[in-house]
């Protein structure tokens, strides 16, 4: 009955949602840190920026927290809905009136319209990003442009031991590229070097398109509302649902909740906003 | 002064119902709600009309039984009060006014603004007590001490009357309240320790199975609760059965 008990009944459906909802917020954390980078502009910040990317796509830490990531994501999305069409069975017949503002904040009413959006933006968010990262044959590579001493600005790629291969050497078919981000001596067919996939070019040319670049970053700062909303309750609501609730420290739970649901959404959409506005 | 009401009407469980319209005049603002309905029903029984069927009992705020939705709320308008205690001049002349009764698939309606509550019933029944003889044999109550702080709030979780304004105020018409009231006014003593373990797992499942809904943490519950239950007792519920169900 015990272990029944903390799989099915519905209060440990709002243990799991409260774990992985945290986590979630852990997360969002890392990755509004990392993204922040993207704040600063220049070869060398695109640099840091890639090589930070690569660091995440390639350190096996890194991989085994992206995968409790996604199946946080999953398990906090299908657990929601499981419980909101339980919750909606509880009452199949409503009232006439109901003044819900009498007594409830509105985005504890709606945390899964505002969950089904984010699904939404988070989808999106990995087509327009993750897909390409992981999939696109054709993703650029970083380049940078140096002087070699004799005045004339030459395209260098960079490299991930940290040297730099002549651009010139992929156009004249001295180096091939292959496994998207792999140069190879096109004749012997051995590995040269590894190059960086420019990320930061990506970014900064998706919110800049002429023909969406605007739109996009409306949707993203938008998203990030909708995202600021079901913190704004959910936070608070986590420690709750864990049982975390002592009149000594609800003060400093409530207020730092409000605080992150305020501000991590506000950092994450100055990033598309400045990118499109400012950069 | 005047007022217009619109009331839930039905004839019994299987009744469609809907809302039907009635005025009233020279309702005094010193009148209990409940008050206000029986000078109604005085009219409506004056005129051979079918009296509307509503809860109530003590009509002192104590036994629970009184209920209504009124103008969207559990209990009315006003806070801390039961709707036998709730008073007309909460209310302007020429309002209108919505009575409903508490919906919840676990409070069906049996007949107007009458629901039926027994659900409450089998959750207490399945874990709201403690085991103790008390033929002859009663220990003295003081020889067990407790602390004063857990004594305090045992009794605050205590006065929970199971009227279910938390169940009809919640979105999800979760019984979480009632049920961590009843769970915490034992958890905090040493004579609820000893079946602990079995009486929040058996109470939760118990919830569940009446078709409760789950716990979003809105918090309508205690806004709307006559008696200020604390959603406190809903987190001690929280970890009482957490760690109840590692056992
Ligand atoms: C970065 C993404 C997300 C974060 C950080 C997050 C965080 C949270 C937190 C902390 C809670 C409170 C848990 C509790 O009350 O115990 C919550 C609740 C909720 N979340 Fe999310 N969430 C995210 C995405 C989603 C998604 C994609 C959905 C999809 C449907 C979703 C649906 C819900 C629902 C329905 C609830 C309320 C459950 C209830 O009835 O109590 N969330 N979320
Ligand atoms: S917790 Fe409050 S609202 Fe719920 S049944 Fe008890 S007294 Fe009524
Ligand atoms: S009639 Fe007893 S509490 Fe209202």
């Amino acid at each position: 009955m015990a272990k029944s008990a903390l799989l099915k009944s519905s209060l440990a459906k709002k243990y799991w949602m409260a774990l992985t909802g945290l986590f979630l917020c852990l997360f969002l954390v890392g990755h509004l840190l990392g993204n922040l980078q993207l704040l600063a502009s220049g070869d060398e910040a695109a640099l840091h920026f890639n090589e930070y990317a690569f660091f995440m796509t390639t350190n096996p830490g890194v991989k085994i927290l992206s995968y409790v990531t996604y199946f946080s994501i999953l398990f906090h999305a299908i657990d929601g809905i499981v419980l909101t069409i339980q919750n909606r069975k509880a009452r199949p017949k409503g009232y006439v009136k109901n003044n819900a503002a009498a007594n409830t904040i509105w985005a504890s009413r709606n945390m899964a319209v505002l969950g089904t959006l984010i699904l939404v933006f988070i989808v999106t968010h990995m087509v327009n990003f993750w897909s390409r990262m992981h999939f696109d044959e054709n993703i650029p590579l970083q380049t940078v442009s140096i002087d070699a001493g004799d005045g004339i600005q030459q395209e260098f790629y960079i490299t991930t031991d940290g040297s730099y291969v002549p651009k010139k050497q992929v156009e004249d078919g001295t180096l091939e590229i292959r496994n998207r981000t792999d140069f190879y001596d096109a004749r012997a067919g051995v590995k040269y070097k590894e190059g960086y996939k420019d990320l930061y070019k990506i970014t900064v040319d998706f919110f800049k398109n002429p023909d969406y670049g605007l739109i996009a970053t409306i949707l993203y700062a938008l998203a990030m509302l909708v995202l600021a909303f079901h913190l704004y309750h959910g936070f608070g609501s986590a420690f709750q649902s864990m049982g975390l609730n002592n009149p000594s420290y609800n003060g400093l739970i409530k207020n730092f909740g409000k605080a992150f649901a305020i501000v991590v959404p506000l950092m994450f959409a100055l990033i598309p906003l400045y990118i499109h506005f400012i950069l | 002064m005047n007022l217009k009401l619109k009331i839930w009407r039905q004839k019994d469980a299987r009744d469609q119902g809907r809302m039907v319209d009635y005025n009233i005049s020279d309702v005094s603002p010193d009148m209990s709600f409940l008050e206000m309905l029986d000078v109604l029903n005085e009219d409506l029984n004056n005129k051979g009309e079918d009296p509307v069927a509503f809860d109530h009992d003590c009509r002192e705020g104590i036994c629970g039984m009184c209920s209504l939705y009124i103008n969207g709320e559990a209990h009315g308008p006003d806070r801390g009060v039961t709707t036998c205690q709730l008073h007309m001049r909460k209310f302007k002349d020429g309002d209108t006014i919505y009575i409903e009764p508490f919906r919840a698939k676990a409070f069906p309606v049996i007949k107007d603004l009458v629901v039926d509550r027994t659900s409450f019933d089998r959750i207490q029944q399945a874990g709201g007590f403690i085991s103790v003889n008390t033929s002859g044999n009663t220990q003295d109550a003081n020889a067990i001490p407790i602390k004063k702080h857990n004594a305090d709030l045992s009794f605050d979780a205590a006065t929970c009357i199971g009227c279910g304004a938390c169940v009809a105020s919640c979105k999800n018409a979760s019984a979480m309240l009632f049920v961590s009231a009843k769970v915490s006014q034992f958890a905090l003593l040493p004579q609820g320790r000893v079946e602990a373990t079995e009486r929040v797992l058996n109470m939760v499942k118990k919830m569940d199975e009446e078709g409760f809904g789950a716990c979003t943490n809105t918090g309508a519950c205690e806004v709307e609760c006559p008696k200020g239950i604390s959603l406190e007792n809903i987190a001690r519920m929280n970890r009482e059965y957490l760690v109840a169900s590692m056992k």
